[in-house]
């Protein structure tokens, strides 16, 4: 049995990219991210990839959540993941929501994208999501 | 140890939302200015339920974030005493040994908390505002003998005058006690959003940096630190190894429950070769 202080909670870093205000559903996610026992860096709005995976390697993170309503999510998606590629971080697991059409879910998850939200998704289905994935980290 | 390179510590504490993040935020700006690497370690509690956590101080210094001599790293105090400054100390040693100077500790100024950053940092700035309701009356016990240095902040804002005056007229009337005379905490103004009094703040770290190495009570601090900080290792090293051995042998833990006796079966735990 590990002792209380071996127990280290997923950590995860949520951001806004590119020219985007629509904050509403990133905070509502944190908010159950750390309901859930995570770990939650918000970096905020109008973040670059580079900023993004900057941030996420200081914090030491597993994963980065991206959300995005501005449409750009074809080029700002792969480009966090290609910005993660170049700094041999591919460990940290790259997933999202927000406005996507269903088409470019599938072509996104081909470039890296590990999961992706869109508009009513019930919280708990993140939350099980992502302690399907790390399942010795959540509690 | 004595050649390593060690980083000035400098402890930012005050109740939630003074404007912690955002001094941090504006004096990042001026040390860079003076070409310093600075790193910042900033805090927020864990959820004792849940151990969650929205560790929301970053989003107020990101605009340094692709700087590679800025390093900005955020931590869950989880919810345990001591826990925190071990994992802040360590932190602070590994940083100072990659050049950063100096290291920043961000904590929220509720429970314990401000105490363990006294405990840490070399210089503690108390963070205040003029909406503390009540006016200055409303500082916790405690807060008035870890400040090093006192910051108004938001003098933007009404009834800034009426806080910096309650404030001098209160720390004129206490006394307090087991704090060094030649000392006496200075209180800045500041409006961390417009960068106003920055300059000033650091002008006043830098003064007591100096009053700590040209007094020695810099090095008596840093050598009663070093040994308090081995003692709250120790006790981290036996919690642990009772906790395993309680877990890994029951039929300890069934005669500790039978028999009701901590302190006999702490020392026996302890007492056994490893
Ligand atoms: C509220 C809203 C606004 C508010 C935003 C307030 C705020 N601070 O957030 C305001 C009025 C400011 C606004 C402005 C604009 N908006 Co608007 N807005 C909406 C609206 C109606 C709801 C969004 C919302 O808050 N939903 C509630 C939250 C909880 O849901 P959510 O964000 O979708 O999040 C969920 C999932 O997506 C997912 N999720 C989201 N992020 C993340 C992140 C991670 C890591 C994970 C795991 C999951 C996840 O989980 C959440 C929970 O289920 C949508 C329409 C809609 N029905 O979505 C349009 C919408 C997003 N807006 C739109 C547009 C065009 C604009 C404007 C450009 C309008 C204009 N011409 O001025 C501006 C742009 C402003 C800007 N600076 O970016 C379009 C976007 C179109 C597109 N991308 O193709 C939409 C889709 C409306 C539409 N049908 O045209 N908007
Ligand atoms: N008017 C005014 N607002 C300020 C000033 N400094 C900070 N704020 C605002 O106060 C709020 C809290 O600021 P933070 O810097 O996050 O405060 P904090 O003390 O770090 O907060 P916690 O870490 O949550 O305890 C934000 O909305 C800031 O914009 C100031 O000098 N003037
Ligand atoms: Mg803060």
């Amino acid at each position: 049995m590990a002792t209380k202080t071996a127990i280290r909670p997923v950590r995860i870093v949520l951001a806004k990219v590119g020219l985007d205000g629509h904050d509403r559903g990133v905070k509502v996610v944190a908010r159950a991210l750390r309901d859930a026992g995570y770990e939650v860096i918000y970096t905020g709005l109008r973040q670059t990839p580079e900023m993004v995976v900057d941030a996420a390697l200081q914090e030491d993170a597993q994963v980065i959540g991206l959300s995005i309503h501005s449409g750009a999510h074809m080029t700002l998606f792969p480009a966090v993941v290609q910005e993660l590629k170049r700094r041999k971080a591919t460990d940290i697991v790259v997933f999202g929501g927000g406005i996507i059409p269903e088409d470019d879910i599938a072509a996104l998850k081909e470039k890296g994208v590990a999961e992706l939200f869109t508009p009513g998704t019930p919280l708990q289905g993140i939350v099980d999501w992502l302690r399907k994935r790390f399942p010795e980290g959540s509690r | 140890m004595k050649d390593q390179p060690k980083a000035y510590v400098i402890g930012f504490t005050g109740a939630p939302g003074t404007g912690k993040s955002s001094l941090v935020d504006a004096l990042i700006a001026s040390l860079r200015k003076l070409d310093r690497f600075v790193a910042v370690i900033a805090t927020d509690p864990n959820s004792p339920f849940t151990g969650g956590a929205i560790l929301g101080d970053r989003i107020r210094m990101q605009r340094h974030a692709l700087d590679p001599r800025v390093f900005i790293r955020s931590m869950g105090a989880r919810g345990h005493l001591g826990g925190l400054s071990l994992a802040a100390r360590e932190s602070i040693r590994l940083l100072g040994a990659f050049g950063f100077d100096p290291v920043i500790l961000e904590t929220v100024g509720v429970g314990q908390s401000e105490l363990e950053v006294a405990a840490i940092a070399d210089t503690t700035v108390v963070v205040l505002t003029p909406n503390l309701g009540d006016g200055v009356q409303m500082i916790k016990a405690g807060i008035l003998e870890i400040a090093d240095i006192f910051v108004v902040n938001k003098a933007d804002l009404e009834g800034h005058h009426r806080a910096l005056t309650e404030l001098r007229s209160m720390l004129s009337l206490s006394n307090v006690p087991g704090a060094p005379k030649a000392w006496k905490p200075p209180i800045i103004p500041t409006s961390a959003t417009r960068s106003e009094g920055i300059d000033e703040l650091w002008a006043a770290i830098e003064s007591h940096r100096k009053y700590l190495a040209s007094t020695g009570r810099g090095e008596r601090l840093a050598a009663e630190r070093l040994k308090e900080e081995t003692a709250e290792v120790a006790a981290e090293i036996a919690r642990d190894r009772v906790r395993r051995a309680l877990a890994e042998d029951p039929a300890l833990a069934e005669r500790l429950l039978e028999e009701g006796t901590p302190y006999g079966t702490a020392e026996e735990i302890l007492d056994r070769k490893r």
